[in-house]
């Protein structure tokens, strides 16, 4: 079966230009296939550096990996021509992070919305276009009336995003790849996004892709969950493992950094990770190493002599970090099969 | 104990060819010495013109229309231009949101420092600087040589940093920090809220803590604030707060906060943040309120201290008092 939209063993290098002197490993080797029959959410959650927007940026098209491939249904990306490029950008919808930015000022927000349908000649009359853009408009919450025919500068952030969720959801895609959609919207209203993207999900099928730095909205919508950490996959799996028995380090260290809104419970932050084994500053040896290894209250020689591989410590999560080298070793390429073990 | 700070009736309009926009709409509140106190709300919701209107610093067509702003019992809003300059950094400071941004990028460290202290006269030798600015930076968690460096050569938690060791080298009795940590990572955020606690607490100075992350706020400060439309709408201890929030939009905001526990569904607040220009009549959240009353779509409720330490601004709670 061929995936939707898969990025196969796909490395991401910047720099080594004329003025810079070395080169930034973006993104290495990742790899994720995502279905075009089964619905999934899938989050993927970074800091600022870990890759998160170049992943994005390969999988729609925006960027061309330094070696791996990014395939749509089967064929590569960058090299998609005629109907396979309207198909992909058909199926495949994006909902950026800025809802101020991404509208034109001069137009009325019926715009936005209209120029999909134009384009893909969606509506053969009037009415219909209208009625589109209604229907769309109603499966995100949003009222017509309240909505069409206004500036966006009348309409609330949270207002704006929802337009965009109804813009994606008008071409009928399969799935839709959200860049920190809610992180400019007040938390009142972030759930409204979250859960009109929930819906998508659950009555049209389509799948979703959330990217995030937000790990509690990462927990609370998705099923599987990757985190990234300087371009490698630090650990992935069933998003209640990864979030509440955090094997990697790194992902501990995530998870006690989160204020819980709760005055009680304890705030850790980098004392969750505890003392280690006090080794001295390791230095790398090896042309690879686990990026996490400065950091680590745990690291040993082997952290600066080679890059971890994938362990998969549970039959639904893989982590890399040599402190789970106990369990058997996995292919990058396998992580998709894994974490589709999460969906019924 | 004495309060350090007390601001009585702050109000502050922004005025547009629409009419007067309430930003801060007769805010009240007082601050003890070393104590930590937060200000959540909404964009919009005022708190960061709170933060302006304290320092003096709105720029038209803004404008402080009323109250009083009494630090140490000098009433700030009264006082000459010169003097007010020489108050901020040296009595009451300021770390911006996105302060890290507003380093100068081609100044080093130690030239922008310099620039605060020529303007407050504190005159020193430059070995007495060298020493000064490395003690400071050291508070803040940070080496000595950051003195020699250019911003860019700082990871952004490390620019924050450099901004509170900024805001504290006067020694200030209050520190206004604007969102300080909404543009960083949450492992940075933990290390940045650390430091400014442990200066703070060396310093013996009073913080408000401006921001819109209610678990950040559980953590950080000792009494927080919830701002709607230009109000207090309520104030308490934080751990009364949050174990008793009374105003329906303090539970509601509580109750919108997604865990790390348990999955569940995803409550948000219904409706949108009211409009400034043209606010409901009344209590401004009475059309997101499920309690609301009749009487919500009249009058404002007054500010009442329903018990100690714990005061809301709610209909709901006239016949209890």
């Amino acid at each position: 079966m061929t995936a939707l939209l898969e990025a196969r063993n796909v490395t991401k290098v910047f720099g080594a230009g004329l003025l810079s002197a070395g080169e930034t490993v973006a993104l290495r080797d990742f790899s994720l296939a995502i279905s075009g029959e089964q619905p999934s959410v899938t989050a993927i959650v970074g800091e600022s550096g870990s890759g998160k927007t170049t992943l994005v940026r390969l999988l729609l098209g925006l960027a061309a990996p330094t070696s791996g491939q990014v395939l749509f249904r089967g064929k590569e990306l960058t090299t998609l021509t005629g109907d396979d490029r309207r198909r992909f950008l058909k199926d495949v919808q994006a909902i950026f992070q800025d809802p101020f930015e991404v509208f034109n000022p001069f137009y009325k927000v019926d715009h936005v919305l209209a120029l999909p349908i134009e384009n893909f000649g969606l509506a053969a009359s009037k009415r219909e276009r209208r009625e589109l853009m209604e229907s769309a408009l109603s499966a995100v919450g949003l009222r017509p009336e309240e909505t069409l025919g206004r500036y966006p500068h009348q309409l609330s952030g949270g207002q704006r995003q929802r337009i965009m969720v109804a813009r994606a959801v008008l071409l009928r895609p399969r799935l839709i790849i959200a860049d920190e959609p809610v992180s400019m919207v007040d938390a009142s209203l972030r759930a409204t996004i979250l859960n009109s993207l929930l819906t998508l999900n659950r009555d049209l099928g389509i799948s979703i892709v959330y990217i995030t730095h937000d790990l509690t909205t990462a927990f609370q919508i998705s099923e599987d969950i990757i985190v990234l950490y300087r371009g490698a996959v630090a650990e992935a799996g069933a998003v209640g493992l990864v979030v509440q028995t955090p094997e990697h380090p790194y992902t501990r260290l995530l998870v006690g950094s989160i204020p819980a809104p709760d005055p009680a419970a304890a705030w850790q932050g980098e004392r969750v990770l505890g003392r280690g084994s006090g080794a001295a500053r390791l230095i790398p040896t090896g042309p690879s190493f686990c990026a996490f290894h400065d950091r680590c209250p745990h690291a040993m020689p082997i952290c600066v002599e080679q890059a971890p591989p994938l362990f998969q410590t549970d039959p639904t999560r893989v982590a890399a970090c040599y402190l789970a080298r106990d369990s058997p070793v996995v292919a990058p390429e396998q992580m998709t099969r894994i974490l589709a073990g999460t969906r019924p | 104990m004495t309060d350090v700070l007390r601001v009585e009736d702050l109000r502050v309009y922004y005025r547009t060819a629409a009419g007067p926009v309430k930003a801060v709409d007769g805010v009240s509140f007082a601050l003890q010495p070393a104590e930590r106190l937060g200000l959540v709300g909404e964009s919009g919701s005022g708190k960061s013109t709170i933060a302006l209107g304290l320092l003096r610093m709105i720029k038209p067509p803004g404008r402080i229309e009323g109250g009083a702003v009494m630090l140490d019992n000098v009433d700030l809003l009264r006082l000459g231009e010169d003097a007010m300059r020489k108050t901020r950094l040296a009595k009451i400071s300021l770390v911006a949101q996105g302060a890290m941004n507003s380093l100068n990028p081609v100044k080093r460290i130690k030239t922008q420092f310099a620039a605060g202290l020529r303007d407050h006269e504190q005159r020193m030798s430059d070995k007495d600087f060298t020493v000064y600015l490395g003690d400071l930076l050291e508070k803040v968690g940070l080496r000595r040589s950051v003195a020699n460096m250019f911003p860019h050569e700082l990871s952004g938690g490390m620019k924050q940093r450099v901004c509170i060791a900024m805001a504290i080298s006067l020694q200030p009795r209050v520190i206004i920090a604007d969102e300080p940590t909404s543009a960083l990572d949450v492992v940075v955020q933990w290390q940045v809220i650390d430091t400014l606690r442990a200066v703070q607490q060396e310093l013996g100075a009073a913080v408000i803590q401006i921001g819109h992350d209610m678990g950040l706020m559980a953590h950080s400060v000792d009494r927080v604030g919830v701002m709607y439309a230009g109000k207090l709408v309520e104030l308490a201890t934080v751990g009364d707060l949050f174990a008793e929030p009374l105003h329906p939009y303090t539970k509601m905001l509580i109750t919108s906060l997604p865990s790390l526990t348990t999955k569940q569904q995803l409550v948000g607040i219904p409706g949108s943040p009211p409009s400034l220009l043209n606010p409901p009549i009344g209590c401004p959240f009475h059309p997101r309120c499920p309690f609301a009353m009749e009487v919500c779509t009249r009058q404002m409720p007054p500010v009442r201290e329903l018990r100690p330490n714990h005061q809301v601004a709610c209909h709901l709670y006239e016949e209890a008092s």
